[in-house]
């Protein structure tokens, strides 16, 4: 599940309770005579047997809104705990349970180290998420527990705050995903959720990239971004406990930033030819993995289209809106070797396939109706060398009047390029007219473009469209 | 607004106040220490191997890794016990070293400073992660003649790198030995013993051991509590190790991260 896709729902499923807190709620924003930053109340309860107050929920699209409730008869302590009803696979009324508690006048969380709560299941589960820092909104410091494991009595469960100098105003309070197991629904609860501060929580490390030493290359105006950073902590327990953490809470730094710059969030921006190495610091401490920037100089553009919308179907193209596409590489097993890198160059995005034997590009939902085209186009560009009898072939694939693959009414026709056609260092423009594709018989079903011949280097492709 | 800052501010101070009375009572209740007259101290100020009037080393794997199945060998080598800083730092290593798999360090005050009674602490803060051992212990000065465990053992702490907030302090004599010693775990509330130091002690004197961390007496042991001779009223000389793996503390696993570092303040003793 990717965050970025969910949707807010605001549903606002109600909550006010808790008078004892609304003294602190009511003092945030408003300097006092004293000090000049804005400072926010410090509550450390989120759910203890109600809402705090100030708290709001809202659920993550597809969810089942019905799967979050209130319960009186079990919980851990107190009057109430939150229970959760997981949907079976395949419930029309939602596929998982999901949702951030949000408190939108933000909190100031940097005197705790820890999330913490109790929960349990009506079996042994595995909580695909849960964390904090998720506002709907920037989510920029989020941290993620994930594969929680759930046993059917109540255990507490620690999620250390990464560095908590930086959540002096922080909204995301707590946040959860989780689907059926193994197809079935099932039921937990969580109680007495609340930030803590354990003194326990010690010897954090972190790792960028998942701790490996990655190498891209790249050009001018290119953007890469750090990613895959996970944070481990030593708990009271002795459990070294590990948690997915938004690069914000690191600190960047370029080895050569007249080549790379990285900004607070990771994003790093190639600037100039040379290599730039990326590397991070975790509270003052190096983290593992680093990011190699080589940038190759100045990106040689492809001719932009210059063809009128209305005589044209296009499928990759910045030029043209798309039709919509299931995929540019399918990743055929078991013999396909190329692997998708595709970047953006100052707003120009180019399809980048590295170790390129073969490559699919599918478009059959829907099929494209062709018949009224005349031509397929599309730009290459190859980097490397061009070896004696290099090939490149363009296939186009029509699935019939099914509208699906195989069936028996499949028609395609391979078109095969050389040298001096194929060329080195310089965009190669591919025009096919239909008519030279004898082997397609049909045009009104269109669902792949394949290209063969790759020798495992690399091919730019790009302007990838149908016309007349 | 302003003044319900100014009211939020009070019932800080109010609570503020209250906890510090708390504390102070706490203190006034508990007599932790008696003793106050030096007689032995090493504040580990002088760099280089440890003073040699005060310890010995023990060095390589004893018996069945020191009669424990303990994993490391003992060296004197700078990397595995040096003052620095300050502190005595005695140092785990992961590497292959005479057939064994870690290397540490062992020193002890035998035939050099052994004492009948006298409060002994130190000032430590430990390493951490599964299966590491360090320990701040006495010894019956007899050990060589009468052997273990009638010649005594005093532990006044030690500690499993997996249990981080815990620490224990125990005796061991003949009847009470091994897993029989009579023993008390510490837990330290709201932190751990290896993000910083801490003081580990005990007030010994004619039928009584009292234990204590920092400033909380946590146990007393007398010898109606322990089930066999009470072998405590005799000299004992001090041992300061960081032992790796062994029947007490389980193995490292792939989550402990070497090289570890136990880093001892100061002992002093006093009577």
């Amino acid at each position: 599940m990717n965050m970025k896709t969910r949707k807010f729902i605001y549903s606002k499923i109600t909550l006010l309770i808790g008078l004892i807190f609304s003294l602190v709620v009511g003092c945030d924003r408003e300097p006092s005579d004293d000090s000049v930053l804005a400072t926010y109340p410090k509550t450390a309860e989120v759910f203890i047997d109600a809402f705090s107050a100030g708290l709001d929920y809202g659920a993550f699209g597809n969810t089942l809104l019905t799967g979050f409730n209130v319960d009186t008869e079990v919980k851990y302590k107190g009057t109430a705990s939150m229970r959760f009803d997981v949907p079976n696979v395949g419930d029309p009324e939602g596929a998982y349970v999901g949702g951030v508690f949000i408190d939108g006048g933000g909190r100031d969380l940097s005197g705790y180290d820890a999330l913490t709560f109790w929960a349990k299941g009506s079996q042994s589960a595995t909580i695909n998420e849960l964390g904090f820092g998720n506002d709907f909104n920037e989510n920029k410091y989020v941290v993620t527990m994930s594969n929680v494991p759930l046993a059917t009595y109540w255990k507490k469960y620690v999620i250390p705050i990464p560095d908590a100098s930086k959540l002096k105003s922080e909204k995301g309070m707590f946040w959860y995903a989780e689907g059926p197991e193994n197809g079935q629904g099932y039921t937990f609860w969580i109680d007495e959720v609340k930030y803590e501060k354990l003194g326990t929580i010690a010897h954090g490390q972190a790792s960028i990239l998942n701790g490996i030493d990655k190498s891209e290359t790249t050009f001018v105006g290119v953007k890469s971004k750090v990613d895959g950073v996970i944070a481990t902590f030593n708990l009271s327990n002795g459990i070294n406990q590990s948690v997915s953490i938004s690069p914000a809470y690191l600190q960047f730094t370029s080895s050569n930033p007249s080549v790379a710059t990285v900004d607070a969030l990771g994003e790093v921006t190639s600037l100039s030819a040379g290599t730039a190495v990326i590397t991070a610091t975790f509270n003052g401490l190096p983290t593992t993995g680093s990011l190699t920037i080589n940038c190759v100089g100045t990106f040689v553009h492809a001719p932009t289209p210059t063809l009128n919308p209305a005589n044209v179907i296009s499928i990759f193209s910045d030029a043209y809106t798309n039709v919509p596409v299931n995929y540019y590489n399918g990743y055929w097993q078991p013999w396909q070797t190329t692997v998708s890198n595709d970047f953006s160059v100052l707003g120009d995005n180019i399809l980048n396939y590295t170790i390129f034997n073969f490559v699919g590009i599918e478009f059959s939902s829907p099929t494209i109706n062709a018949t009224a085209m005349t031509n397929v186009h599309l730009d290459v560009f190859i980097p490397g060398p061009i070896a004696p009898g290099r090939q490149l072939r363009v296939i186009l694939v029509d699935f019939g009047a099914n509208g699906a693959f195989g069936g028996g009414d499949d028609t395609r026709h391979s078109t095969t390029f050389t040298a001096p056609t194929l060329v080195s260092q310089s965009w190669i423009p591919i025009n096919i007219p239909f008519s030279a594709m004898p082997g397609l018989t049909s045009r009104s079903h269109l669902a792949q473009l394949i290209l063969e011949g790759g020798d495992n280097s690399v091919i730019y492709v790009d302007n990838i469209y149908l016309n007349n | 607004m302003i003044k319900r800052n100014s009211i939020i501010k009070k019932s800080v101070f109010t609570l503020a106040a209250l906890l510090m009375l708390l504390s102070c009572s706490t203190d006034e209740k508990q007599t932790v220490i008696t003793m106050t007259k030096l007689v032995m101290q090493d504040e580990f100020d002088v760099n280089g191997a440890p003073n040699s009037t005060i310890w010995g080393y023990n060095i390589g794997t004893g018996n069945n890794g020191w009669g424990n199945n303990e994993l490391e060998y003992y060296t004197d080598r700078p990397e595995n016990i040096k003052v620095l800083d300050g502190m005595l730092q005695i140092t785990a290593k992961s590497e292959l070293y005479l057939g064994s798999p870690y290397t540490s360090a062992r020193i002890l005050s035998k035939g050099r400073f052994e004492q009948k009674y006298g409060r002994f602490e130190a000032r430590i803060k430990m390493p951490w992660g599964q299966g590491l051992w360090p320990a701040f212990w006495l010894l019956g000065a007899d050990s060589d003649t009468v052997g273990w465990p009638q010649c005594g053992e005093i532990d006044i702490m030690e500690y499993r790198g997996q249990q981080p907030t815990k620490i224990g302090g125990a005796v061991h004599g003949p009847g009470y030995s091994g897993a029989t010693s009579i023993s008390k775990s510490y837990d330290l509330i709201n932190d751990r013993f290896d993000t910083d130091f801490h003081i580990f002690g005990i007030e010994w004197g004619k039928n009584y051991i009292n234990y204590y961390v920092d400033d909380v007496l946590y146990n007393q042991i007398t010898p109606d509590k322990v089930t066999g001779e009470w072998v405590f009223d005799k000299p004992f000389y001090i041992i300061l190790n960081l032992a790796v793996g062994g029947d007490y503390v389980g193995s490292p696993n792939g989550e402990t991260s070497f090289p570890q570092t136990m880093y001892v303040d100061y002992v002093r003793v006093y009577q």
